[in-house]
C-alpha cells in the first residue's frame, strides 16, 4: 500500500509541476506576444521596476496583463463549473455550455446591457454577474426539470443544447434590434472574448471566483462521496438535499461569472476536467479540483493566445478556438465511454 | 426488551405518504441475520430503504439501541448503518481501494484525508472479504462478484452496527453467492454485526437467516425463525404457487407435474430415480413410481413430479399391500423403467416387481429417451 501511495503522489507532483511550468510559460507568452512584441527583459523592467517605454507600459498594464488575468480566472472557473456539473449529473459530457447554462446567462446579460445602454447608463461588473447568475439559474432550472422527466443522459444533453439554441436565438434577436452603438460591443461579447477586461473587472471576478472555488475545494469530501451516487452518499452521512442545491448554485455562480465577462465559451468545462482526470489517473476531488482550476487557466491562456495571434491583426472569438480544441476531446470521450443511455 | 438491539414498533412504510406495508414489528439481537423474502414488488426494498432512512417512515419508530433513527443526525446514523444497494455503480477512475475507502467518510476530517488508522480499517475490510489484491484495479474493470464484495468491504469499513443489503446476491454466480453469504455469517458471528437483507433465493435464505420475514404487499405475512417459515403451505401461499410446488427440505421449487394418465412406471429408490423423474418431466410424460420408502430421497421429488407414488413406511420391509398397489399401477402403465441395479433387505419387493414385469411381457425400457 505504501509503495502504491508513493507512486500516486509522485504522479500528482509531476502533473502539478508540469502544469505550473506550462502556466508560467503561457502567462509570459501572453504578455510578450501580440502586434507589438516585447522582450523578456523589458517585461521584467515594466512589471517589477516600473521602467520601460510608455507604450510598453500601456500595453502590458492596460491590455495584456488584465486580459491574461481574466483568462486565468475565468478559465479556472469554467473548468470547475464543468467538473461540478459532471459530478452532479454523473455524466462526463455535462458542462455549462452544452447544458445551455452559459446561453441562459448570455441572454439575461444581453437584455440587461441593451436596456442599460439604451438609457446611456454604464453597467457595473458586479451587477453583470448578478444578472448572469439569474440567467444561469433559469437555464439550470429548465435542465433540472428535464433531468427529472428524461432519465437518459444523452437526452439531457440534447435538451440542454436545445435550451442553448433558444437562448442564443433570442439573444441574436435582441442584438439585431439594439442601438447601433451598443451593437458592436454586444456583438463581440456575445461571441465570447477575454478582450476589454479592466482592472476593475479583474478585481470583481477574482473575488467572486476565488471565494466560490475555495468553497468548492472545501466541499471535496462530499463531492467525493457523491461520485458513488446519491444512495451511497446519503448512507455516508451527506445531506443530499442541501448538497445538491449548493452544487447547483456554485456551478451556476462560476459559469455566470464567466459569461458576464467573456460571453459564452464552449467546451472548456468538459475538456479540461476530462484531461486533468486522465493525467492524474484519479477522480479524487481533493486533487482534481485545484488541478482543474490550473488546467482551465492554462487552456484559456493558450486558446486566447491562439485567438489573438494566429490571424493577427484579426482576432478570432475565443469560443471558436476552444471548440476546435475541445470538441474533438468530447468526441473522444463519447467514443471511449459510450455514455450511458 | 433490553436484549434487542434493533427494533421497529408499529412501523408503516410506503412511498409519498401512501402506506405500502403496515405494522411491521422486527426485533433483532446483536449479530442476528434477518432476511426479507417475498414476491417481486412486495415491498422488500421499501422496508430496507425505510430502515436505512432513505424513505420517510409513515408512522411507527425504528430503534437502534436506545435511539430512534429519526432522532439521529445523518452522520451518527452513518456510523450505525451501512448499506449495499442494488443500483449499479458508475465510477470514473476509481480504484477498488478508493471505493472501499469512501466507507471511512463519517470518520475522516473536513477534507476527508485518510489517516493511517483509516487505511488500516480499509485494508482490514478488504482482507476480510478477500479483495486486498484488487486494491489498485479500476472498479469498472472487475467482475460482478468482485464488485459486490468491494461494496461489502466498503460497508464493513464504515464500522457499522447494522449492515443493510438489498438483494446482494443478484448478478452473482453460485460460488460468489455462497462466498458472500459466508462473509456475512462471519461478520455477524465474530463482530456482532446485525444483518438485514432481502434475498430472492429461498434456499440461501433458509441456510443463512436467524429470522425470516415474509412480505406480500400490504402486510407482513409472517416473521419467525426459518424452521417456521419454510414450510410448503406458507411458501406456496406467499408466492402464489398453485401450479408448482415447494420442497422445504431441499429449499427448492418444482414445476407443475405433467398432466394425464401415467404412461411409465418407474421402479426406483435411494436417489436412483431422480434423474429419470427429471427426464420424464422435461419430456412432459406423466409417470407413476414406486415402491419408495417414505424416508427415501426419491420420495421427496416423486411427491412433486409423479402422478402417483406408491410408498411404504420408513425403516420397514415393503409390505404386501404396497406391492399389490404397485403391481396394479405398473400393469396400467404398460411400460416399466427400472432404475435399481441392486436390491437390499428392505426393498426385495422391488426386485419381485421388476421380475413380474418381465414375466407379464410389459415393455421394459432403459431410459426415458427410449419413449
Amino acid at each position: 500500500m505504501r509503495g502504491e501511495r508513493a507512486k500516486r503522489q509522485l504522479r500528482y507532483c509531476v502533473v502539478v509541476a508540469l502544469f505550473l511550468l506550462l502556466f508560467a510559460a503561457l502567462v509570459l507568452m501572453n504578455i510578450q506576444l501580440g502586434s507589438v512584441r516585447l522582450g523578456t527583459r523589458e517585461i521584467a523592467d515594466i512589471l517589477f521596476f516600473g521602467g520601460g517605454s510608455e507604450t510598453g507600459r500601456g500595453i502590458i498594464w492596460k491590455v495584456r496583463l488584465p486580459r491574461a488575468c481574466a483568462a486565468v480566472i475565468l478559465g479556472g472557473a469554467l473548468a470547475l463549473s464543468g467538473f461540478l456539473l459532471q459530478t452532479f449529473f454523473n455524466n462526463p459530457i455535462a458542462g455549462p455550455y452544452v447544458l445551455g447554462i452559459s446561453s441562459g446567462a448570455k441572454l439575461t446579460v444581453a437584455i440587461f446591457m441593451v436596456a442599460a445602454l439604451s438609457r446611456h447608463q454604464t453597467v457595473s461588473s458586479a451587477s453583470m454577474i448578478a444578472v448572469a447568475f439569474v440567467g444561469a439559474m433559469l437555464s439550470m432550472g429548465f435542465v433540472l426539470l428535464m433531468a427529472r422527466t428524461v432519465q437518459r443522459a444523452s437526452m439531457l444533453i440534447v435538451s440542454g443544447v436545445m435550451i442553448g439554441y433558444i437562448c442564443s436565438a433570442i439573444t441574436d434577436f435582441i442584438v439585431t434590434f439594439a442601438d447601433d452603438a451598443s451593437i458592436i460591443n454586444l456583438h463581440n461579447w456575445s461571441k465570447g472574448s477575454f478582450s476589454g477586461a479592466s482592472w476593475e473587472d479583474v478585481r470583481v471576478m477574482t473575488a467572486v471566483v476565488l471565494i466560490t472555488s475555495a468553497v468548492v475545494f472545501l466541499m471535496s469530501k462530499p463531492i467525493g462521496a457523491y461520485q458513488l451516487g446519491e444512495g451511497y452518499a446519503q448512507n455516508m452521512g451527506v445531506n443530499i438535499k442541501v448538497f445538491r442545491v449548493v452544487l447547483v448554485v456554485l456551478s451556476s455562480v462560476l459559469s455566470a461569472c464567466v459569461t458576464a465577462f467573456a460571453g459564452p465559451i464552449s467546451f472548456v468545462g468538459i475538456a479540461v476536467p476530462h484531461l486533468v482526470k486522465s493525467f492524474l489517473k484519479t477522480s479524487k476531488p481533493l486533487i482534481v479540483i485545484p488541478v482543474c482550476f490550473l488546467g482551465g487557466a492554462i487552456f484559456c491562456l493558450g486558446c486566447d493566445l491562439i485567438a489573438r495571434t494566429v490571424f493577427a491583426p484579426m482576432e478570432l472569438s475565443i469560443s471558436s478556438v476552444t471548440a476546435v480544441i475541445g470538441a474533438p476531446i468530447v468526441i473522444g470521450i463519447l467514443l471511449r465511454k459510450k455514455v450511458r443511455g | 426488551m433490553a436484549d434487542y438491539f434493533f427494533k421497529t414498533k408499529g412501523l408503516t412504510v410506503g412511498y409519498g405518504g401512501v402506506p405500502l406495508i403496515r405494522d411491521i414489528g422486527i426485533q433483532l439481537q446483536k449479530g442476528q441475520i434477518l432476511t426479507l423474502i417475498g414476491p417481486n414488488g412486495s415491498g422488500k426494498s421499501t422496508v430496507l430503504k425505510s430502515i436505512a432512512k432513505y424513505l420517510k417512515t409513515i408512522c411507527g419508530t425504528v430503534y437502534i439501541g436506545e435511539d430512534t433513527i429519526d432522532g439521529m443526525s445523518s452522520l451518527a446514523l452513518a456510523k450505525q448503518v451501512a448499506v449495499v444497494l442494488t443500483e449499479r455503480l458508475k465510477t470514473e477512475l476509481m480504484t477498488c481501494g478508493d471505493v472501499v475507502a469512501t466507507g471511512r467518510y463519517p470518520y475522516t476530517g473536513m477534507l476527508g484525508i485518510l489517516s493511517a488508522q483509516d487505511r488500516e480499517q480499509v485494508q482490514g475490510a478488504m482482507e476480510l472479504v478477500g479483495i486486498w489484491e484488487l486494491r489498485e484495479r479500476d472498479f469498472t474493470e472487475i467482475s460482478d462478484g468482485q464488485r459486490q464484495r468491494v461494496l461489502l468491504a466498503r460497508a464493513i469499513c464504515q464500522q457499522p452496527q447494522i449492515i443493510v443489503l438489498d438483494e446482494p446476491t443478484s448478478y452473482l454466480d453460485v460460488r460468489y453467492k455462497l462466498e458472500l453469504l459466508g462473509i456475512l455469517r462471519l461478520m455477524s458471528r465474530e463482530r456482532g454485526i446485525t444483518v438485514i437483507m432481502s434475498l430472492h433465493e429461498l434456499d440461501l435464505a433458509q441456510r443463512i437467516s436467524d429470522l425470516v420475514m415474509c412480505l406480500r404487499g400490504e402486510y407482513v405475512v409472517q416473521i419467525g425463525p426459518p424452521e417456521e417459515i419454510f414450510c410448503r403451505e406458507l411458501i406456496c401461499k406467499l408466492y402464489d404457487l398453485s401450479n408448482g410446488s415447494y420442497n422445504p427440505l431441499f429449499g427448492s421449487f418444482e414445476m407443475e407435474r405433467s398432466p394425464g394418465e401415467a404412461a411409465v412406471f418407474v421402479i426406483a429408490g435411494g436417489g436412483t430415480g431422480i434423474p429419470a423423474y427429471r427426464a420424464l418431466h422435461k419430456s412432459g410424460i406423466p409417470f407413476a413410481t414406486g415402491i419408495l420408502h417414505e424416508n427415501d430421497v426419491d420420495y421427496q421429488l416423486a411427491r412433486d413430479l409423479a402422478n402417483e407414488v406408491v410408498y411404504a413406511p420408513a425403516f420397514e420391509r415393503i409390505g404386501k399391500a404396497a406391492y399389490a398397489r404397485a403391481l396394479q399401477r405398473m400393469k396400467a402403465c404398460g411400460t416399466v423403467l427400472c432404475c435399481l441395479k441392486s436390491y437390499g433387505e428392505m426393498n426385495q419387493k422391488n426386485r419381485e416387481l421388476f421380475e413380474e414385469a418381465g414375466r407379464l411381457g410389459l415393455r421394459i425400457i432403459e431410459s426415458a429417451q427410449e419413449l
